[in-house]
């Protein structure tokens, strides 16, 4: 039982999306396969994003800057690869991966080290790195390896395993998967991710304990900008092309990030319930798509669903804390 | 730095800049200027200043909605979109009902946007970053969908506005009629009246505040429905200024007026902050902006040095009034 409890917001955000899955079929009775595929490639920006807004959230902080990171990453693995070699691709990718992570941890360095306020600092780096972006392309361009693009096209066929058995798995939620847990699990077991969370729980209690509060905030915004570049090696694989202009991923990462369970003030909930309000978020805009509504009112209706969601959660709160006074 | 000569009027200017670090602020501007008359000489004449003071206005106006709430630790990101929607909503109904009606229609839904905030913020307790992102997230969609039943009557942009927004007499634009009041009335508010001392009551210590007696859910929707309202008037004055309504009018002046609240000296914790700063780090921004268009430097490098000079002077802003 303690696993239902204490994963209870999970399980909770689970249900709603096997809920919105019977009702997408009910609305579209073909929906299968190839429809779970195109939300899984369409979800995959998104949920890398909204990781690197959970775990600085976690922290404490808040990311203003993640859609701009993912526009430097993503020109940047544009503009090298362009007529590079398959070989180099590869190198080219781990360069991004790790520019990803010097970029945050930068962002990071720099809240420790002004002592300004999370917000104001990623505001600021906001404009740097769309200026670093603009700076490497100033218009869509570039181009994008072979294998990269292939990465989350299609379902996964493993070699050996008859292909009827793997068919329902898209690539790209596998490529998801395997991208957060290679960085999520071994953090999370570690003596740092505890440090994560103990600064964010409290940053003085953590502080008087004995945490390297400043590092800790270091590696959460570090690990925040290598998943924002995993999410512009995405965006570049997706179209083939970089993007000097971020999307609207800093928006959509703050509300999957709430939507997720995650307490805006750090110190609590995990990188599942965020990744899973990302699915939930872009499958509502395609039961609606179905429903043909007008983008535009789905648009509203995604912010209602946002505002509502934050206000219950609010209320909730309250009730609790006040029960707890009582 | 001054703290470099550790001698005693050293240490006596820091102290007199830390207690009034609107000073230093002004300092900055003065310089900023300076700067850019050097750089290309004869830049600064009465029609520069009378536009420096055009397009710093609308930016003061809509980084006094950042002040007033950032005073109670909340910020409100909705501003760009309900300035927006308010001005895209004047001047397509000019043409439908006349323009006094059309100046009502369009602050309305500026103040319902601003009430929905105030009550998911106090009402709901929801944190103000993610209510005022979620309302102008709802705003943008709903203005979407009006835009596509005013489109067939065009826009107008009526002549008050117009005279608001871009006349000057002299070295003094029109909208200095509009906006002398309204700086006088948020600094009269922040520092004489009761509703302005719970703004910083409430962002010192809201436990506090509240064991004192305060309804802090009123003061909040009092709070958000007059940033609304006054985001909306921005818009109008945007109108006036730019005079080609969009749907994205405003909402690229929503981070630099974040940016000029924090710049001039408002805590984003609460608590701390005065509108004079503001409106000085306006300003800031408005000659920095024209000095980096001046130097020709690229788009990219712009924004970056944007970027780089905001985050500089909050730092520097940070240690002049911490430690002196």
């Amino acid at each position: 039982m303690g696993i239902f409890r204490k994963e209870s917001w999970n399980f909770g955000l689970l249900a709603i999306l096997a809920l919105l899955f019977l009702l997408t079929k009910f609305v579209q009775p073909n929906y299968g396969m190839r429809g779970i595929e195109g939300l899984a490639q369409a979800a995959l920006p998104f949920a890398f994003a909204a990781a690197a807004q959970a775990i600085v959230v976690i922290a404490g902080g808040i990311d203003l800057s993640i859609g701009s990171m993912m526009a430097v990453t993503s020109v940047a693995a544009a503009v090298l690869m362009e007529g590079s070699t398959e070989v180099a691709a590869i190198w080219i990718t781990l360069f991004v991966l790790v520019l990803g992570a010097a970029m945050g941890a930068l962002n990071g360095l720099l809240i420790v080290v002004t002592r300004v306020p999370d917000i104001v600092v990623t505001l600021a780096m906001l404009f740097v790195w769309e200026g670093v972006a603009l700076m490497i392309l100033k218009a869509p361009g570039g181009g994008a390896s072979e294998w990269l693009m292939g990465l989350p096209i299609g379902s996964v066929d493993l070699p050996g395993i008859p292909e009827g058995a793997t068919a329902f798995l898209p690539k790209s939620l596998l490529l998801l998967v395997v991208c957060v847990a290679i960085v999520w699990v071994p953090l999370r077991q570690s003596r740092i991710g505890l440090q994560i969370y103990a600064t964010g729980s409290s940053e003085e209690a953590a502080y008087r304990t004995g945490v390297p509060v400043r590092r800790s905030k270091v590696a959460a915004y570090a690990v925040a900008g290598l998943f924002a570049a995993m999410g512009g090696l995405v965006l570049t694989a997706s179209t083939g092309i970089g993007a000097p202009i971020p999307g609207p991923y800093l928006l959509a990462s703050v509300a999957a990030v709430v939507l997720g369970g995650v307490v805006l003030g750090g110190g609590r909930g995990g990188l599942v319930g965020p990744i899973i309000a990302v699915f939930i978020l872009r499958l509502v805009r395609t039961i609606l798509t179905f429903l043909s509504v007008d983008p535009n009112v789905t648009t509203i209706i995604e912010g209602t669903i946002m505002v509502a969601v934050v206000m219950v959660g609010g209320v909730l709160a309250l009730r609790a804390r006040r029960r707890k006074a009582a | 730095m001054t703290d470099v000569a550790a001698v005693g009027g050293a240490t006596r200017v820091k102290r007199f800049l830390g207690e009034y670090p609107v000073v230093s602020l002004l300092l900055l501007l003065a310089a900023l200027v300076v700067v850019l008359e050097f750089m290309r000489p004869g830049i600064v004449n009465e029609r520069w200043i009378a536009n420096t003071i055009k397009f710093a206005i609308p930016l003061a106006m809509l980084a006094s909605c950042q002040t007033l709430t950032m005073l109670t630790g909340g910020i409100d990101l909705s501003v760009g979109t309900i300035a927006t929607i308010s001005s895209f909503v004047m001047a397509t109904q000019v043409p439908i009902s006349g323009p006094t009606a059309a100046v009502f229609i369009a602050i309305a839904p500026a103040v319902v946007l601003g009430l929905v905030n105030g009550f998911g913020v106090g009402v709901c307790r929801v944190h103000p970053l993610i209510m005022t992102l979620g309302t102008g997230l709802i705003g943008i969609g709903c203005l979407q969908v009006y835009q596509r039943f005013v489109i067939a009557t065009g826009s107008e942009i009526p002549g008050f506005l117009a005279w608001l927004g871009t006349g000057r007499y002299g070295t003094l634009p029109h909208s200095l009629l509009l906006f002398v009041p309204f700086a006088a009335a948020v600094i009269f508010m922040l520092r004489r009246t009761g509703f302005g001392r719970l703004l910083y009551a409430l962002g010192e210590n809201e436990n506090a505040s509240r064991l004192a007696g305060v309804r802090e859910w009123q003061v909040y929707l009092a709070l958000y429905a007059l940033s609304g309202l006054i985001a909306g008037l921005s818009g109008l004055l945007y109108l006036g200024l730019i005079k080609a309504p969009s749907l994205s009018l405003v909402e690229p002046r929503l981070l630099p007026a974040v940016a000029a609240a924090v710049i001039g000296g408002t805590s984003i914790f609460g608590g701390r902050g005065t509108y004079s700063g503001t409106i000085v780090g306006a300003f800031i921004l408005t000659v920095l902006t024209t000095m980096l268009t001046v130097m020709q430097i690229p788009e990219g490098t712009r924004r970056l040095l944007f970027g780089a000079i905001i985050l500089a002077v909050a730092a520097a802003y940070l240690r002049l009034t911490e430690d002196g």
